[in-house]
């Protein structure tokens, strides 16, 4: 994937968890901060983001491999998505 | 190795709750407080300088707290309340991850005499309305980030006349009414006149789902310690030199009836991670702190097995000798696992909000049936009753309703403001739990589910008329209802079936912003995990949406008596 590309999906990401799930102004994420390990999102809430991510990448995550491990930073998540992107 | 008590049958025989009496040196009519109890009382039994709560939190930050600082933290922030005009009496709501200032302001709450109403901190802003709302909380203790939760409902609540802000904020981001108190900064309060409680002074309120009608708030009074702390030492087997962990969050009941009372009681060090969840952060944190007995749910224990055997085996987890669970049924297979990999059987434990204390269990020493509850709690009298008659069934193996007899401590001691819902629990002198199970020829429980509609996922009641309510104030939402659907981790996770204003179109975007609507105003457990669009919704001929029918659907179960329902 381009790089220029990557950094979009990045920050599409990045900005949803924000406005979704931070609820504190001062709470900085960046694409390498803990998101489900730290309990920024949950494991419940985690569906949603889920979805979010199938909805905008029109792709469709197995259940198997959407673990707490996958979805545990921005990082993560792109690497994530990008298994499936194309498919 | 389990401790040596007498067996379940000596126990139950010569049961009577003076043995908690005596052994927490409380003669009937004394004055009795559980936070003087949890604290005081173990420093002047010579345990001062014991630890009484490791601290950790993501990014590894930890803190420890002897008995005698919670004592003094206690004694502090009870001061700081009654300096500010909080009453005994009053509401003091805890809104609060699990730092330490949720657990000492717990102590600090009812030292000075007020009720504590813990509630759970991802509850979004509705959540916290209705049952601020309804037990007219005078004050609020709560961190900077949730603090615009707070804010968002503030105007609506008139008696709410304190937000107390425990963490770093700056004193001009404050609004009216709001005050920052900072424990580290306090001076410390040596000696400070605990609340003359008795017996029956209410102690806690904890907020509960039920099918109809707004939660309801379990009152619960300071002689509930006398359960608790027996039943700590007795199911948890709790003894002098254990490190425990109790993995419940104190916005829910397992978190302040084992979370602090229990252990406290006993002046056993407890452990609290204040984390998102991961197997390798959990395993990490026995190893580290050397975890010996381990009060966990089946949520978390099935995410655990999902996270592999393997992965066990990298850790030093022989500490361990003693594991617990509670919140919803624990299938056989958990159990098995754990035999095999921590070399311990989970015991799996029945209780509830209302009963405030450890119902059924399977009991130390015991035989455990993989897949069962265990047997009832010595001094406890259960039954599973005919769901016609009310009367028990005698004949092992049928279901039945889960009925006790009240009078054991810890029983809540009405439903706030609400003695009709309260009344409502009890039929023919039993009390009804709500839930089914058989009993087996060997007295042991076996669950089979709720007798109503209330969704139990990971261990947590969520009102499905909650969740409807809340869905019909999205525009998009004509008509909703909501049942479970079945979840590999959760037991069940929450479902709503919607019909569309004119206007509206179905979708998946759609589907996720009803989604985040009822998360971010119910809370995270509440959000349906998937949404299903319908042209209609199947009705009785009265116009009643028959949730059955879905939940039947949904379970793969046989739908029943369907003659009622609407022809389209």
């Amino acid at each position: 994937m381009e790089e220029n590309n990557l950094n979009e999906m990045k920050e599409l990401i990045r900005n949803y968890v924000i406005k979704e799930y931070i609820d504190d102004d001062d709470t900085t994420i960046t694409d390498e901060t803990p998101l489900i390990s730290s309990g920024y999102v949950d494991s419940f809430s985690m569906v949603s983001l889920l979805v979010f991510l199938e909805n905008k990448f029109k792709i469709k995550i197995p259940p198997s491999k959407a673990t707490p491990e996958a979805f545990d930073s921005v990082n993560n998540i792109v690497a994530l998505v990008n298994q499936y992107l194309n498919k | 190795m389990l401790s040596e008590h007498p067996s379940y049958e000596e126990l139950t025989r010569d049961f009577s709750w003076s043995i908690a009496e005596k052994e927490l040196e409380y003669t009937p009519g004394d004055i009795i407080n559980i936070g003087w109890h949890c604290s005081d009382r173990i420093c002047q039994k010579g345990k001062a300088d014991k630890i009484a709560l490791y601290y950790e939190e993501f990014g590894g930050t930890r803190k420890q707290y002897t008995f005698n600082d919670i004592r003094l933290a206690g004694n502090t922030i009870g001061a700081f309340l009654r300096s500010q005009g909080i009453a005994e009496g009053d509401r003091v709501c805890l809104f609060m991850d699990r730092i330490p200032e949720l657990y000492l302001s717990f102590l600090g709450i009812l030292k000075m005499g007020a009720i504590v109403q813990p509630l759970f901190s991802a509850f979004g802003d509705e959540s916290l309305f209705v049952r601020l709302e309804n037990a007219e909380t005078r004050a609020v203790i709560t961190q900077k980030k949730h603090l615009s939760k707070v804010r968002k409902i503030r105007a609506s609540l008139p008696g709410l006349e304190y937000v107390i802000i425990v963490d770093s904020i700056k004193p001009s981001e404050l609004k009216p009414g709001e005050i920052l108190f900072s424990l580290e900064n306090a001076e410390p309060v040596e000696k400070f006149e605990i609340a003359p409680t008795r017996a029956e002074t209410h102690s806690l309120l904890h907020y509960t789902s039920g099918t109809t009608g707004q939660p309801k708030g379990v009152k619960h009074v300071h002689y509930s310690i006398m359960s608790q702390y027996l039943t700590t030492k007795w199911v948890l087997d709790l003894r002098d030199d254990d490190i425990y962990w109790c993995t419940a969050d104190p916005g829910w009941v397992t978190g302040t009836s084992y979370g602090i009372i229990g252990p406290w009681s006993l002046g056993v060090t407890q452990c609290v991670l204040d984390t998102g969840f991961s197997a390798q952060a959990w395993y990490r944190f026995i190893e580290n702190y050397k975890i010996t007995v381990w009060y966990s749910a089946p949520t978390a224990i099935r995410s655990l097995m999902k996270a592999g055997d393997e992965l066990v085996k990298e850790f030093d987890l022989s500490s361990l000798r003693h594991l617990a669970s509670v919140g919803e049924p624990l299938n056989s297979e958990a159990v098995i696992w754990s035999g095999r990999v921590f070399g311990k059987q989970f015991h799996d434990t029945f209780w509830q909000t209302e009963t405030g204390s450890i119902m059924i269990t399977n009991f130390p020493g015991m035989k455990i049936k993989p897949g069962s509850m265990g047997k009832t709690f010595p001094g406890i009298t259960g039954a599973v009753l005919d769901p016609v008659t009310y009367t028990p069934i005698e004949e092992p193996g049928n279901a039945g309703l889960i009925a006790f007899r009240p009078g054991w401590p810890a029983m809540m001691r009405t439903y706030w403001r609400n003695e009709e819902k309260y009344r409502e629990k009890f039929v023919n002198g039993w009390y009804l739990s709500g839930d089914r199970s058989s009993i087996d020829n060997e007295g042991y429980y076996w669950f089979i589910g709720r007798d109503d509609d209330v969704i139990n996922t990971g261990g947590h009641l969520v009102s499905p008329f909650e969740v409807e309510s809340a869905l019909l104030e999205h525009p998009a939402v004509g008509e909703s209802a909501v049942t479970s659907k079945p979840d590999e981790i959760n037991m069940e996770v929450v479902k709503a079936f919607i019909t569309l204003k004119p206007g509206f179109t179905t979708g998946p975007d759609l589907e996720l912003e009803i989604m985040n609507f009822i998360r971010k105003k119910l809370s995270p457990l509440a959000m349906p995990q998937a949404v299903e669009f319908m042209e209609s919704l199947p009705k009785t001929r009265s116009g009643k949406i028959m949730r059955r029918v879905l939940h039947a659907r949904e379970w793969g179960e046989e739908i029943g008596d369907i003659s009622t329902l609407e022809n389209d």
